[in-house]
């Protein structure tokens, strides 16, 4: 049996924030775009988030997670984009042909530009090599958010909630909302890491004690989950608080498989496939965009980033012939983790909203930014906002003004 | 037919008990004779213990102990397991292994294991140089001396050989009861009566206790003392699917007298798995990962394979083995009893079931209960195919022309479709919890671990059994 073949211009895999925005900003731009996801509905991550806060950036607007990815989709629709749900994109067949396995078939995809947009999730339990039992009752965010507010799911009782960054303290939400109390939430970090303005009435309305310099040890519960237990890092100390609910949260992890099966260059620090400025990989024709190569940004930044990306495509399919991927890398420090876009032609173009994204393992209160190639500084700057775990850290792009495209790759660190 | 007893209260021919690997397979074929079976289960799923959670490696036999009852069931095992698989569809690729000498004391041990295999039977290993080492595993971290190839050890689908053993036991007319822990045993005449808490009997003219990691407890009722299973832990990481192309054979460890080692080896599921640790334990349902564990492995996976320690870790779990103070395994029949042991089966009785069940049919017949052949004996099931090496489901075009539920994937890290789901539900031996859900399909096995599917298949299973939704999550 041959398998069908279609043709568009430009295929999009995943329908989430940032695929379904380049997917609308393409359809203006080129001919037939398509999007591809595997969920039997369209909009990605922020159907899963019941609250409000979402567009604020890229639609200017204040919506909830359901509302904003309904709105992304109908966007998509409105601009000619065909959007193809329960479609999973199985393997490559060429270096834009993709196989894809739908309830309408086994098909396959020979685009003529593929911008992959697969986003990220959080470590499961076993990812993050916590001892113990194996008890049901274990969920990361996304699969509780997933449970309660798509599912209708009811959990009721104790909850402890590992991390205090904001996607923590929206596990907390979706637990109040599912009937179970949050008895507390735990931190390596001597401060909770979400922004000052939410903990102050997060404590105050949910009131939820967050024990700071505390990991995980154990989990404890035959069939159901009974406790956990937990270590006070400072003191080496252990205890053990009884819940029946346990939320892992954060630690986020792209869903890089295809990128990886391409054999893209991949950054050991993200785990995202590592793009220009132009959100350009290193294979002809293939972009990446959105929380695959920034794990994780708010879904409006991500967004953007499908805008950011319609020119170069357009770009690539008028002269397909021209694909420069030389560059000059960037490279970060401890405690910064990883920097994106992880390639750049100085003088060339600028990235998405003119912005350097980093992620920092610890909390700097008054960070001090150095950039250095080849033993020169191009910058050192004292940031006017914080780097905090949990959440993208922003430079400005001028940081690299000064870099020569002659010399070796960027350093960035911060302390 | 005489494969169902005679009327209410008429006892069955052969109660077995225990629904591991052993007891699955001397259920199958003890109802390939013209007998009544039942088939004894103390949890609510076949293969629920310690067949679950072993290595999953089909073995050659190359390095059990010669002239034990372990080494001949094992190279029988091998041959007829290997035959089963592939009339049943149970996955099986045929890796090969290659021990692999670190120290000088290992090196030296390796031309010793060479002739111990040649007196199990088995002829094609063949010792390696570091450089062959190196050619044959690239990947494997610095410091190799040397090795031993062993070309037909396979890696094999533990759950579906046990699924395929007790579908196939149940067809021939074995009667399955899950949740019935055999608490006391007396005579009534020639009737052996089990009865379980709650007041539940089972009535049968002979029993043969397959009870793994129970089967000294069983034993004990039956008045005997022969044994004491001494659960062993075995803790294990199995590595994301990313990882495979890292490893293309099971490499194990060279057992010195230190002890075992830990071994890292392809899945038949496409990922790599690296353990176990192996540690005495009390008690017989810890199952639990301790950190201890975790470290010790992650610090031999370093050594091992370097680059492993890179990738996403899917999951980690920990198997007991059934240990005992004997080194072979124990496998008696008492014709004045008419009852027969078949304990001390360590993670070798994955190879070796079929040839056990043959074994215990010879032991019984010898020992009074001799049946003819069924002439009517269905054929073997066709199972569903986990293994990531041959063709599923959701890549089959022509399957999903004629039925689209197999174009539709659920759990998507592990590609698994409402269709396969579906019919796991409506099967012979169907699951009635997410675990027995898991080890049919692989749903929620994948790296995510139920971040996307786990609502959406725990719906699937409460339509189909009465399951809890909220149990989903792990």
């Amino acid at each position: 049996m041959t398998a069908p073949v279609l043709t568009p211009d430009v295929l999009v895999v995943g329908a989430g924030p940032a695929g379904l925005t380049a997917a609308t900003a393409l359809a203006a731009r080129v001919g037939q775009v398509l999007v591809l996801d595997r969920e039997a509905t369209a909009g990605g991550i922020p159907r899963h988030s019941d609250h409000p806060g979402y567009g604020i950036r890229d639609l200017h607007r204040f919506l909830s997670g359901p509302e904003y990815a309904r709105r992304l989709v109908d966007r998509a629709g409105a601009a000619g984009v065909e959007v193809r749900t329960a479609a999973t994109v199985t393997d490559w067949s060429g270096d834009r042909s993709v196989e894809v396995t739908s309830p309408q078939g086994r098909f396959r995809v020979d685009a003529g530009a593929v911008v992959l947009a697969t986003g990220a999730r959080e470590r499961p339990r076993p990812a993050r090599l916590v001892p113990g039992d194996r008890p049901a009752g274990v969920y990361t965010t996304g699969a509780l958010q997933n449970l309660v507010h798509l599912h209708g799911g009811r959990l009721g009782g104790r909850a402890v909630v590992v991390g205090a960054e904001l996607v923590s303290w929206s596990a907390v939400l979706t637990l109040r909302h599912a009937g179970a109390r949050t008895v507390l939430m735990t931190t390596t970090q001597r401060h909770p890491e979400s922004y000052a303005a939410f903990i102050v009435p997060g404590r105050a309305v949910l009131r939820v004690p967050v024990a700071t310099r505390t990991r995980l040890t154990r989990i404890v519960g035959r069939g159901r989950l009974t406790a956990v237990e937990v270590e006070d890092l400072d003191t080496g100390r252990r205890r053990t608080v009884e819940c029946d609910t346990l939320v892992l949260t954060g630690d986020w992890i792209p869903d890089h498989e295809l990128a990886r099966s391409a054999g893209l260059e991949i950054d050991r620090g993200s785990r995202g496939p590592v793009v220009d400025t132009e959100l350009r990989t290193g294979r002809p024709g293939v972009f990446a965009v959105g929380n695959l190569v920034h794990p994780v940004d708010t879904a409006d930044c991500a967004a953007l980033d499908g805008r950011h990306v319609a020119d170069p495509v357009r770009r690539w399919l008028d002269s397909p012939d021209h694909w420069d991927d030389a560059g000059v890398a960037v490279q970060v420090d401890e405690p910064l983790l990883w920097a994106a876009p992880g390639r750049f032609r100085p003088g060339g173009p600028t990235p998405a909203r003119g912005r350097l994204l980093f992620w920092c393992r610890d909390e700097i209160r008054s960070p001090r930014l150095t950039v250095r190639q080849d033993g020169r500084t191009l910058a050192d700057r004292r940031m006017p906002w914080p780097a905090s775990p949990g959440r993208i850290f922003r430079a400005p792009w001028s940081v690299l003004s000064g870099a020569r495209a002659d010399a070796g790759p960027v350093t960035v660190s911060v302390r | 037919m005489n494969h169902q007893p005679g009327g209410a209260g008429q006892p069955w021919d052969v109660a077995v008990i225990g629904g591991g690997i052993v007891g699955c397979a001397i259920a199958r074929e003890l109802s390939g004779r013209e007998l009544s079976v039942v088939l004894i289960e103390a949890r609510d799923d076949v293969g629920d213990g310690t067949s679950k959670a072993n290595t999953a490696i089909l073995h050659t036999g190359f390095d059990a102990t010669p002239g034990t009852l372990e080494s001949r069931l094992v190279r029988r095992g091998h041959e007829l397991l290997g035959d089963y698989a592939a009339r049943t569809g149970i996955p099986v690729e045929r890796t090969g292994a290659l021990l692999v000498a670190w120290d000088a004391e290992q090196l030296a041990a390796l031309p010793a294991l060479r002739d111990k295999a040649l007196h199990n039977g088995y002829q094609h290993c063949r010792l390696v140089d570091a450089a062959e080492v190196y050619r044959l595993e690239p990947h494997l971290g610095p410091g190799a001396l040397g090795g031993l190839t062993v070309p037909d050890e396979s890696i094999i689908c533990t759950w579906t050989t046990n699924l395929a053993l007790a579908t196939d036991a149940v067809r021939r007319g074995t009667r399955l009861e899950l949740g019935f822990s055999v608490d006391t045993v007396h005579r009534d005449g020639d009737v052996t009566v089990l009865g379980a808490a709650g007041g539940a009997t089972v009535r049968a003219r002979w029993v043969v206790n397959a009870a793994g990691l129970g089967a000294d407890r069983v034993d004990a009722l039956f008045g005997h003392h022969r044994f004491t299973v001494t659960p062993r832990r075995g803790e294990l990481i199995v590595y994301d699917k990313l990882a495979r192309p890292l490893v293309q054979r099971i490499v194990l460890p060279v057992p010195t007298a230190r002890g075992k080692g830990v071994l890292v080896s392809p899945t038949i599921y496409g990922n790599v798995m690296l353990g176990p640790t192996s540690e005495n334990i009390d008690d017989r349902t810890a199952t639990g990962t301790t950190e201890q564990g975790l470290e010790f492995l992650l610090g031999r996976g370093r050594a091992l394979l370097p680059a492993l320690l890179d990738e996403e870790v899917t999951a980690t779990y920990a198997g007991l083995r059934a240990a005992t103070e004997n080194s072979d395994y124990v496998v008696h029949v008492d014709a004045a009893q008419r009852y027969l042991l078949a304990g001390g089966i360590r993670s070798t009785g994955l190879t070796a079931g079929m040839a056990i069940a043959e074994h215990v049919r010879e032991l019984l017949a010898e020992a009074g209960l001799d049946a003819p052949a069924r002439t009517d004996v269905p054929p073997p099931p066709r199972m569903p195919n986990l293994g990531e090496a041959f063709v599923r489901p959701y890549q089959d075009a022509e399957l999903i022309a004629r039925d689209p539920e197999y174009g539709r994937v659920v759990c998507f890290c592990e590609r698994v479709t409402v269709g396969e789901i579906r019919d796991a539900l409506c099967s012979t031996v169907p699951p009635r919890t997410l675990d027995g859900l898991r080890r049919r399909t692989r749903a929620v096995n994948g790296r995510c671990q139920g971040f996307f599917c786990s609502a959406e298949v725990g719906e699937l299973l409460a339509a189909g059994t009465r399951g809890d939704a909220t149990g989903a999550a792990r």
